[in-house]
Parts: structure tokens; C-alpha cells; sequence
């Protein structure tokens, strides 16, 4: 089985192995981290019949260019992402949410992700990762998980100690969402806010910054004025949380988010939203809405189901 | 003794005891954290201690705000006996080479740089909370003649194993990462070591640590033993 493996001729922008991350870890200081895009992630891994925490290749923008050693293999890739295959010397451009078969020697190039961040390739089978707390996740802000907690780089072997082949090629119909709106539910500190500064939070519109990467999104747009104090004494907090600094433009915390953060917290972001708001992209428009805790815990209910039908359906 | 449980969105409860910043309001947050650890809740994936709060977060899918906060409200706490918190020494050089904000100090704090090394060395401070980065520990308190802002342009890169105060606060860098904290010396202990997943923090909650100065062939030689 070990002569089976991928090549990595070009990188890409932010390449890395992720699965669905690890917990139990904040009081240390280790984020979550795991796939940014909860349900692409779990689809990819359906697609070519593996376990659903399998570790899949997380891309970001340029995705990788890849060549194949070994046995027969499927792969999927999952996201809104354009990308082909070489086989032999004729190049395909692929599909995403179908499994293809490929072969030693073929190529797959992501070129890139379309008006979103994140894509998802899986490989049928098992990477020969050694995992970091029970999760092969790369943070490499934190220089922990597969990898030596590092991004995926150019000339890399990576192999796979495990290859569960399908004959029959799986695709769904799923089309990813867009959404304007991303539902909020008020933060611990949102009477910090002038009422102006909290008009402005739900009515108007924000731009997602260039500062985006996996541990947050910066916000650009009306300032966010605060009333009472530009600080609190440090405390813990969570993927989704939206923090307001002195400078009055929202930060949100995404998957490998520091730990511990002394801004305010104006809201946080409803669980059901979350794999849609990674995807927005530098540039793109957002607008916050405002749901209470039982209507978000419904949402995600509902949202959870549709990811289960959609993974039944494969 | 939790004088406000609220949630903080969908998935974490947030327990606020209070705002002061003191060992004995820390030492609740801890007792709490340390118990819930302990009986290992189903679905509840994280705890974040800090001064005044914690926050717990939980699997949506598996259960719920109300669920949780209804635990917390009916919880057995753990006698503070069995709370087991270790006395540490951490070497620390305090070299020019190393103590990169000592002149900034002298400055804001009106003492001479003996005197600033002197009010921070050989005294006892409690680790309040570790991250932030992983295993940075927030240790205090510091003398109230050495609280100083964080630098108004935070540095890109801290270099690991920097002692640092702000505030009323010392921390150590555990790898290097951007910071704004004053920088008073350099450790040559690895207070985070990722490779040791049971326990990869040498300083946790609850803790005391003590800084003892070292010269810079003792701080040179430290691995090599």
C-alpha cells in the first residue's frame, strides 16, 4: 500500500489537511479548527464512500495542482470550484459533487474557487497523516495537526495507507446556497453599542475585508461607535463570535480563532449560518440579522437534517 | 456564586461571575471549569476559563442551552482540596538582548530598570487562565508601580519564550506570534510542548509561578543539560 500517493506540483494559496477538528482543547488555548465549510466537507467524503471524518485536502481561492501515483482511486470535489483532469495526456474539466475514477499518472489542477473561499477534495481512501489530538487538522497559525501543522507544499509525497475503490461514479444535484443575510444572535456585550452603532450593525450593509483568513473575517463598513468601553477583561470565545474594536469594524472569529479576545462582543452567528459565511469572499456585501436563541436552534435543527438527506441521498 | 448564565449564540453557555479581576472570583471559575471537566458531559466539547467567566461551549446536535444551563444551576461542586495546583519556577534572562521594552518601561513606570527586574522577579503570581495562543499563561498580579499599556503598535513577531507584562499581567510567549505586551526577558522552558498532548502546558489554571532570573551563559547552556 505505500506506493500509492499524490505529488503536490503546485501548492496553491492555503492548502491544508482538515477533518472535523478537535475539542476539548480551548482552556489551552487550541481552537476547534476542522473543515471551514461543515457540509462540503461531509459531501466530498460521501461522495467517495469514505468514513465522514476522513481527512480531505481544504483549499482556498487557487486550489492545488496534483499528480496520482497508484491504483485505481476515486476522488470528489466539493465547493464551487473550477478545476480539470488529465488523463492521459486529454484534459476534462471537471464537475464538482461527482466522483471520477483516476489512475497513476493522471492530474487533477484546481484552478480555482468561484465567487466563494473554500473547496473540499477527497480522496477514496485513507491519507497516512499522524494526527495531533485525535484530529488531523492543520492550524498553522498554532503549528499543530498533520503535517507538521504546516501548509500542503510544493514537491510533497503525501500517501494514502488505505484505498477503498467504487466502481459506480456518485453525484448529487446540490448547488451551494448564497445568501445576503447572516443571522445573528445579540452578543454578551451589545449595550456596550450606541443605539446609532446598533441601527447601524443590523440596517447596514458591510464588506468583507482582504483580512480574511481561517481565524477571521474582517468587516469594513459604518463604524460601529462604542459607548461604554473599547475593552473588556479578556475572556474565551467561540468560532462565530463578532467583536467589535476600538477602531469600530466588526471581526468575526472563524475556525482557528485565537482562544481568548478582550473587544466586545456585538453578536454572534447562528450556527446554521456559518458554512455559507466562510464562503463570502473579499469584497463581498453582508448584512446581519437578528434571530433569537429558539428560532436559531430550529434553523440549525432544519439545516442539519437537509445536510443528513443530502449525505442519504449519495 | 454565578452571578448571570446567558448564552452566547447558539452553542455556548456564558457564565459571568462578575467583573473584578481577583484570585478569589478566578478560583470559582476554575472550581466550576475543573468540575464540569471532571464529569464529562455529554455534548458539551469545550471550556474556556478566564478571569471572571467561563464559557462553555456545547454540540448543538447533541443538546442544548437550556440543557447545560440547567446542569450548571444543579451542579456538585468539588471541594477546593482536591483542586491540585502546582508552585513553579521559571527561569528567566533578563539580558538586554531579551529585555527589549526595559528602556519604555523605565519611561512610563518612573523606575530604573534594577528596580523594575527587582519588583517583578521572585514574587508569586497565580496563572488566571491559559490561550489566547496555545498554553500562553495570564499571570498577576503585578505590583501596582509596574502596570504599564501594551505598546500602542503591537509587534509582528514576539519571539518564543518572551516574559511580558501589561497591566496588571505577565505572560509568557509560547511561540512566536504577533503581541503587544512590554517585554521584560526570555525563557528558555518550553511552557508549551505539543508533542506531549496529555499535557502540553506546563502552567495551567490555578498555578503559582515565581520568576528567577538566570545569566545569559546559564540561559545558553539550559538544553544542553
Amino acid at each position: 500500500m505505500k506506493n500509492n500517493y499524490i505529488n503536490i506540483i503546485r501548492s496553491g494559496i492555503n492548502t491544508t489537511f482538515q477533518d472535523k477538528g478537535r475539542d476539548h482543547l480551548y482552556h489551552i488555548g487550541i481552537p476547534f479548527s476542522g473543515a471551514m465549510d461543515n457540509r462540503n466537507f461531509l459531501i466530498a467524503n460521501k461522495l467517495v464512500n469514505n468514513n465522514l471524518d476522513s481527512s480531505v485536502i481544504e483549499f482556498a481561492y487557487q486550489g492545488p495542482q496534483i499528480k496520482y501515483s497508484g491504483e485505481k482511486i476515486n476522488i470528489a470535489i466539493t465547493g464551487d470550484v473550477i478545476f480539470t483532469i488529465k488523463k492521459k495526456g486529454t484534459q476534462i474539466e471537471g464537475n464538482c459533487y461527482k466522483s471520477y475514477q483516476i489512475e497513476n499518472g493522471d492530474e487533477i489542477n484546481i484552478i480555482s474557487t468561484n465567487k466563494s473561499v473554500y473547496g473540499y477534495l477527497a480522496l477514496g481512501g485513507e491519507f497516512d497523516l499522524k494526527p495531533q489530538w485525535n484530529s488531523c487538522s492543520i492550524n498553522t497559525k498554532a503549528k499543530i495537526g498533520s503535517n507538521d501543522g504546516k501548509k500542503l507544499d510544493i514537491g510533497q509525497k503525501i500517501y494514502l495507507k488505505k484505498i477503498n475503490l467504487n466502481k459506480d461514479i456518485k453525484k448529487t444535484n446540490y448547488i451551494n446556497s448564497k445568501i445576503e443575510n447572516i443571522r445573528v444572535i445579540k452578543g454578551t456585550n451589545f449595550d456596550y453599542f450606541s443605539e446609532e452603532g446598533k441601527k447601524i450593525f443590523y440596517e447596514k450593509e458591510f464588506t468583507v475585508s482582504k483580512l480574511l483568513d481561517r481565524m477571521g473575517m474582517r468587516l469594513e463598513g459604518p463604524k460601529i461607535d462604542n459607548i461604554v468601553n473599547t475593552n473588556i477583561k479578556s475572556e474565551g470565545l467561540i468560532k462565530g463570535v463578532i467583536q467589535v474594536p476600538a477602531d469600530g469594524n466588526p471581526i468575526i472569529m472563524l475556525s482557528d480563532h485565537g482562544t481568548i479576545g478582550g473587544y466586545p462582543k456585538i453578536g454572534v452567528v447562528a450556527s446554521v449560518d456559518y458554512d455559507r459565511l466562510v464562503q463570502m469572499s473579499p469584497g463581498t456585501k453582508i448584512k446581519f440579522k437578528e434571530i433569537n436563541l429558539s428560532d436559531a436552534e430550529t434553523l440549525f435543527k432544519l439545516y442539519e437534517m437537509e445536510t443528513q438527506n443530502l449525505l442519504s441521498q449519495i | 456564586m454565578i452571578k448571570n448564565i446567558s448564552n452566547l449564540g447558539d452553542a455556548a453557555v456564558y457564565c459571568d461571575f462578575g467583573n473584578e479581576v481577583n484570585k478569589t472570583i478566578n478560583s470559582k471559575v476554575i472550581k466550576y471549569f475543573k468540575t464540569i471537566k471532571k464529569n464529562n458531559i455529554e455534548g458539551i466539547n469545550n471550556l474556556t476559563p478566564s478571569y471572571n467567566k467561563l464559557i462553555i461551549s456545547f454540540d448543538l446536535n447533541k443538546t442544548s442551552f437550556k440543557q447545560v444551563k440547567n446542569y450548571i444551576e444543579n451542579i456538585d461542586l468539588e471541594d477546593s482540596q482536591n483542586i491540585n495546583s502546582k508552585k513553579l519556577e521559571i527561569p528567566v534572562c533578563c539580558d538586554e538582548k531579551f529585555s527589549m521594552d526595559t528602556k519604555r518601561l523605565e519611561e512610563i513606570l518612573k523606575l530604573s530598570r534594577e528596580k523594575i527586574l527587582e519588583k517583578f522577579l521572585n514574587k508569586e503570581y497565580f496563572c488566571y487562565m491559559t490561550g489566547f495562543i496555545a498554553g500562553m499563561p495570564f499571570l498577576g498580579d503585578l505590583d501596582e508601580n509596574m502596570r504599564a499599556q501594551r505598546l500602542e503598535t503591537p509587534r509582528v513577531k514576539v519571539p518564543k519564550g518572551s516574559v511580558a507584562i501589561t497591566e496588571q499581567f505577565a505572560n509568557i510567549y509560547t511561540f512566536e506570534s504577533p503581541g503587544g505586551w512590554n517585554i521584560l526577558g526570555n525563557t528558555p522552558l518550553d511552557v508549551f510542548d505539543s508533542s506531549k498532548e496529555d499535557k502540553p502546558n506546563l502552567i495551567n489554571p490555578g498555578d503559582t509561578v515565581i520568576f528567577k532570573e538566570i545569566t545569559l551563559d546559564q540561559y545558553k547552556n539550559f538544553n544542553e543539560k
